[in-house]
């Protein structure tokens, strides 16, 4: 009970300076280099990072496919290495690639994965039919998994990796080479995954997906992590919110630059003639906005659009993938 | 949720584990009945080729039947071969990533393997029944009673189980199925140099040697003495030791590669 007691308060992902070394000797190829990670349970946690950083190597480890070099992880309270087994009946895993039996029809496949989770044939198919049903694949009846659709594959694959009612989902770039249809669907099931409490790990290259999804944000590059927060905090670490104007008529641009000036009381005010847009960096965004539109309709100035914006995730990413060279530039250096 | 089991003990686990792996592959055959019709008929093809085109240039020491000659050869020569298939299977399921998702669910390592093993062994006696029909179909008699052509059947699938796993054991160091086909080639000089087509004596001493001692002249001679049909007496201690070698050679190879196989799948991970 006491042992019990203590996993559910640890958390349900941690590694601790986590290693992880391809190859040996001078072809030795570090691909975790010391990353620490800590997610909460129940929290939806986003790893960013470029191709290469090390995210499937990481999620390869965690799901216990892959044995660590050095360091220490814990998936549900449990050591990677030490406890596996008891880690293989809390997650579920949706790799890179479709995990499925190709030749066998979706039912087939989740009723396989079913019993080897040693939930006996009635109950593995009965939750072969709860599943199927929900990703909307009853209908696909006994056509083989390798005539499917992507978007069904996915789906499938998402049904596969949920027989468990995992506590913990590890979604290794789930949406990569999906249509945006099919993508609107990975995402709708994992906030509603999110939503009942599953902790969920996903890695991702695209800033968009870690922004809509992830509670917190590991950013990753080279093997270990070179930054980490909400996105509204990394967005914060690059700079200030913007008000930008789009003005209508070229000529008052220059008027436009005055009212913006006054209206963020800053001098930071920078121009683009080509695009006719004028744009500032403010501390109150919200007092900027009003500021800035009704300076512009006292000043009679027709504007064509204006916004506030924060930096995107993508200006995050390549400000601080900047500061930290990738390991093979790293090599290049020394 | 109500999904979570109590995980069962160890070795029930694995026992349905394999089971579960093996029932997989018969859900295969249930919907590629061609392929596998095809690999039943293909040594069948063979034999036939071997007796009718062949045989009528061939002569048998003592004069006795090239046809009660080649049968238990064949045989032993389909119980050794035609593996490629496990080869594939073991190298698919590396490529396609389903490998990753069995190996972060809660099942026994050695379920995959050994449900791949059962799982040809079935298909592998099917092939040798249907051999067996086919040999007596162009001619082929056996002349031993009913407890030594058990024993012939026992040995005949013993050396398979074993060839399953060296095939295991190549698919897991091979990994990808282009690679298979470099693995077939070697086939081909083991299968001839062997007494399945025709006896070591006529080989070059050093090539001879070696045909006695291939795991598959100790099945096909012991065969050919259990069935009672013409063999040879060259005189060397492997040739006259049949029977004990077809039992011994096939249990080595399963001591050295069911290990080795179970080593380099747990290595996946590392």
């Amino acid at each position: 009970m006491h042992i019990r007691e203590e996993r559910k308060r640890s958390a349900a992902i941690l590694a601790d300076d986590l290693r992880k070394t391809y190859g040996t000797g001078k072809a030795a190829k570090p691909a975790l280099d010391g990353l620490d990670l800590l997610v909460p349970r129940g929290t939806v946690h986003g790893v960013l990072g470029p191709n290469g950083a090390g995210k499937t190597t990481a999620v390869r480890i965690l799901t216990t496919l892959l044995r660590p070099t050095a360091g220490r992880a814990e998936v549900a309270g449990y050591d990677v290495t030490a406890e596996p087994d008891r880690i293989r009946y809390r997650i579920g895993l949706l790799g890179q690639h479709a995990a499925l039996d190709e030749e066998l029809s979706g039912r087939q496949n989740l009723e396989l994965f079913g019993r080897l989770y040693h939930l006996g044939g009635p109950g593995a198919a009965r939750r072969a039919a709860e599943l199927l049903e929900r990703f909307d694949l009853a209908d696909t009846g006994t056509k083989a998994v390798r005539h499917y659709s992507g978007g069904m594959r996915r789906r499938l694959d998402l049904a596969a990796s949920l027989i468990m009612a995992p506590e913990i989902l590890f979604l290794d770039e789930p949406t990569t080479g999906l249509d945006p249809r099919g993508r609107t669907e990975v995402w709708n099931a994992v906030r509603s995954l999110a939503d009942a409490g599953t902790t969920v790990l996903l890695t991702t290259q695209y800033l968009e997906e870690a922004d809509q999804l992830a509670d917190r944000i590991s950013l990753i590059d080279g093997g270990r992590r070179i930054a980490e927060g909400t996105p509204d905090e990394l967005k914060a670490t690059v700079g200030a919110d913007r008000v930008d104007v789009v003005v209508r008529d070229a000529h008052r641009l220059n008027d436009a630059v005055t009212t913006l000036t006054g209206a963020s009381g800053t001098d930071a005010v920078t121009t683009d003639p080509d695009r006719r847009l004028v744009s500032a960096t403010v501390t109150d965004r919200m007092a900027a906005l009003t500021a800035t539109v009704q300076g512009l309709a006292a000043a009679g100035i027709d504007a064509e659009d204006i916004a506030v914006r924060r930096p995107t995730l993508d200006e995050v990413f390549l400000h601080l993938i900047g500061d930290h060279p990738t390991g093979d530039q790293r090599k290049a250096t020394v | 949720m109500s999904t979570r089991t109590v995980p069962l003990g160890r070795g029930q686990r694995a026992v349905a584990d394999a089971v579960t792996m093996t029932r997989r592959g018969v859900a295969h055959w249930g919907r590629q009945p061609g392929t596998m019709v095809v690999g039943l008929l293909f040594p069948v093809m063979m034999m036939v080729m071997f007796a009718y085109f062949i045989g009528g240039g061939m002569a048998v020491e003592g004069g006795g039947d090239y046809t009660d000659f080649l049968v238990p050869g064949m045989l032993a020569l389909t119980m050794a071969f035609g593996l490629e298939a496990t080869m594939v299977a073991i190298t698919q399921d590396i490529e396609r990533g389903v490998l990753d998702r069995f190996r972060s669910m809660p099942i026994a390592p050695s379920s995959v393997l050994v449900g791949r093993s059962l799982l040809d062994m079935i298909n592998s006696a099917v092939g040798l029944l249907v051999m067996l029909g086919a040999g007596w179909a162009i001619g082929w008699r056996w002349n031993g009673t009913a407890t030594e052509a058990l024993a012939t059947i026992g040995l005949l699938l013993l050396l398979r189980f074993a060839m399953l796993w060296v095939a295991i054991y190549l698919g897991l160091v091979a990994r990808k199925p282009e690679m298979v086909q470099a693995v077939q080639i070697l086939v081909w000089p083991v299968a001839f140099m062997s007494n399945a087509f025709t006896s070591p004596d006529t080989m070059p001493d050093w090539m001879g040697a070696m045909a006695d001692w291939n795991p598959m002249s100790a099945t096909a001679g012991a065969v050919r003495e259990l069935f009672g049909n013409p063999g040879w007496e060259s005189g060397t201690w492997a040739a006259d030791h049949t029977i004990a070698l077809a039992a011994a050679s096939p249990l080595l190879l399963l001591a050295i590669f069911v290990p080795l196989a179970l080593h380099r799948y747990a290595r996946l991970g590392s």
